[in-house]
């Protein structure tokens, strides 16, 4: 894997590249991603902890550096996720616009090509979505459901080492401006 | 106005779609509807490529077994696999049926009765979400399935339809924490509510302290609920604690034991009895009692007649006055009566000659009532 620099924050706004997918890429991935989470636990039973819609969110996300695209990327991969789960509609919606948005703003300001600035992140947003989802839950829903810290954690780690090599796979779709 | 706009601008857009998916959301919970059209675009868009990748999986693997490895091995096995399944539930059926009545009975209940109709149904996804507890099958309200409808394998129940759509259907799996059924135990006819718990052990809610339930009962659907037939088989006890005012009950699920890769839709539901006899074979192998040996048989006599202390009492008496040749009611008050700590033995032939230890007592007058 090469990254950029050792730099972590950007200067300003002028360092960040923007990258741009080809369509079929934005359409692409993260029906793949849903259709992983969807198919392969089938088989392979831990495989459901891994969030692939939500790294492929939080990528998307980072590398757009669009508050807007991001915030349009995460709603509607929640709300596909939503549609094959027994939530009603919005759940994931609202809680991966919320990570669209913030991971975009991310995008902003740090260099997101540095390796451990994707590992932070990809823990930070797993955390965070795992965190609201069950907000939201309890709040909206009444659901009695329990906050399980440390399996979250633990979870969490696993699904940032996971992302830093989805991430490194995905860079090579990109086109960078 | 457009400069303020365009300053506020993202946070105006997350603001909006967040305020357009809480307004869905509301919609959703407080009428009780679901909004199917984007869950059937969307189930529609990804079930027909989870077929095709099952397809192709099913079919490599079954390339590699049928015919490089084992031939056709594989597929008498899973032709066996099903028939096997079929009969298992045929003979639940007619055992349950030949167990709670006579055989004229069962017999005519079987005719008066048909099984209930189900359809094969193949595993196809699992729903999104980390911890979900949903599966998709490959049978939808194009073959008739229908929202409500159970799904059972020949082991157990396994959950029901959640949502129809028409290529595939949305099953909720028993162990999902918002599943409930009505369960009745075998042994004692206690009834309660089958819950998931999100992991691979269920439990029995509303089981009253005073209620008995034993360790490794099983648990039948009692037919409450009115989705699943009575007389399934629901699971096994797998703990059973205490508790004030229900109990805590642990069951182990039969259903999914042995995985789920194909089920069983049941269209119509038929109600059976629940069997009088455990059903599945017992992990704890136990041989049949050993032959009753002639020459262990206990020596002491078997009384046929006591049931009562005062009759045990009489025995022992007259036990030992034979034992001591004492004959009761004879002998004149003040002589010397049995000695009752000795321990009984059996009475020693007395010769015909030896003198009494007591006067013989002349016989009574005829017509005089025998003295007790």
């Amino acid at each position: 894997m090469s990254y950029s620099s050792d730099r972590i924050l950007l200067g300003s706004q002028r360092e960040s590249r923007v990258s741009r997918f080809r369509p079929w890429v934005l359409f692409v991935i993260p029906l793949i991603a849903i259709l992983f989470q969807v198919y392969v636990p089938l088989f392979f039973q831990f495989m459901a902890y891994l969030d692939l819609p939500l790294l492929v969110t939080v990528y998307f996300s980072l590398m757009k550096r669009s508050q807007v695209a991001g915030t349009f990327v995460g709603a509607a991969i929640g709300l596909a996720q939503d549609s094959l789960s027994k939530n009603p509609l919005g759940m994931y919606g609202i809680v991966k616009t919320l990570v669209g948005y913030f991971a975009a703003s991310v995008g902003l300001r740090f260099d997101v090509d540095h390796a451990f600035i994707r590992l932070l992140l990809g823990f930070f947003f797993f955390f965070f979505h795992q965190f609201f989802s069950w907000v939201l839950a309890r709040a909206l829903l009444g659901q009695q459901v329990d906050f399980d810290l440390q399996r979250t954690l633990v979870l969490g780690i696993l699904n940032a080492i996971v992302a830093l090599f989805l991430f490194h796979f995905l860079d090579r779709l990109r086109e960078t401006i | 106005m457009d400069s303020l706009l365009n300053r506020y601008r993202n946070v105006t857009v997350l603001v909006l779609a967040i305020m357009a998916q809480l307004v869905l959301l509301a919609y959703q919970v407080k009428s009780g509807n679901d909004v199917r059209l984007i869950r059937v675009w969307a189930v529609t868009a990804v079930t027909p490529l989870a077929r095709a990748l099952e397809g192709v999986r099913s079919g490599t693997a079954g390339f590699v077994g049928n015919y490089v490895m084992l031939r056709d091995t594989r597929e008498q096995n899973r032709e066996m696999r099903a028939e096997l399944g079929r009969l298992k539930m045929e003979n639940q059926y007619l055992r349950t049926e030949l167990s709670t009545a006579d055989r004229a009975r069962a017999l005519s209940v079987f005719q008066a009765r048909s099984q209930s109709r189900t359809l094969a149904a193949r595993v196809i996804g699992t729903g999104a979400g980390a911890v979900s507890k949903v599966v998709f099958v490959d049978r939808g309200s194009v073959q008739g399935v229908q929202k409500g409808m159970a799904v059972v394998t020949p082991d157990g129940i396994v959950g029901k339809v959640i949502a129809a759509y028409p290529t595939a259907s949305q099953v909720v799996l028993i162990t999902d924490p918002s599943f409930g059924a009505g369960v009745i135990s075998q042994k004692n006819r206690v009834r309660g509510i089958l819950k998931g718990q999100g992991y691979a052990l269920c439990k029995i809610d509303r089981v009253q302290s005073e209620e008995k339930v034993e360790l490794g009962e099983w648990f039948y659907t009692s037919g409450d609920d009115r989705v699943f037939p009575k007389g399934m088989p629901a699971g096994r006890v797998k703990i059973a604690r205490g508790g004030s005012p229900f109990q805590d009950i642990q069951l182990e699920p039969s259903g999914l034991q042995n995985g789920i890769e194909e089920v069983l839709i049941v269209l119509e539901g038929a109600h059976q009895q629940i069997p009088e006899l455990p059903v599945a074979s017992p992990t704890v192998h136990l041989l049949p009692p050993p032959p009753a040996d002639p020459a262990a048989t206990p020596v002491a006599p078997v009384s046929a007649a006591p049931g009562t202390d005062a009759d045990r009492l009489r025995d022992r008496y007259k036990a030992i006055g034979e034992s001591q040749g004492h004959t009761f009611g004879e002998g004149l008050p003040g002589s010397k009566p049995p000695d009752f700590n000795k321990p009984v033995t059996a009475p020693t032939p007395v010769p015909a000659t030896a003198p009494a230890t007591k006067p013989a007592p002349s016989p009574p007058p005829s017509g005089a009532p025998p003295r007790q």
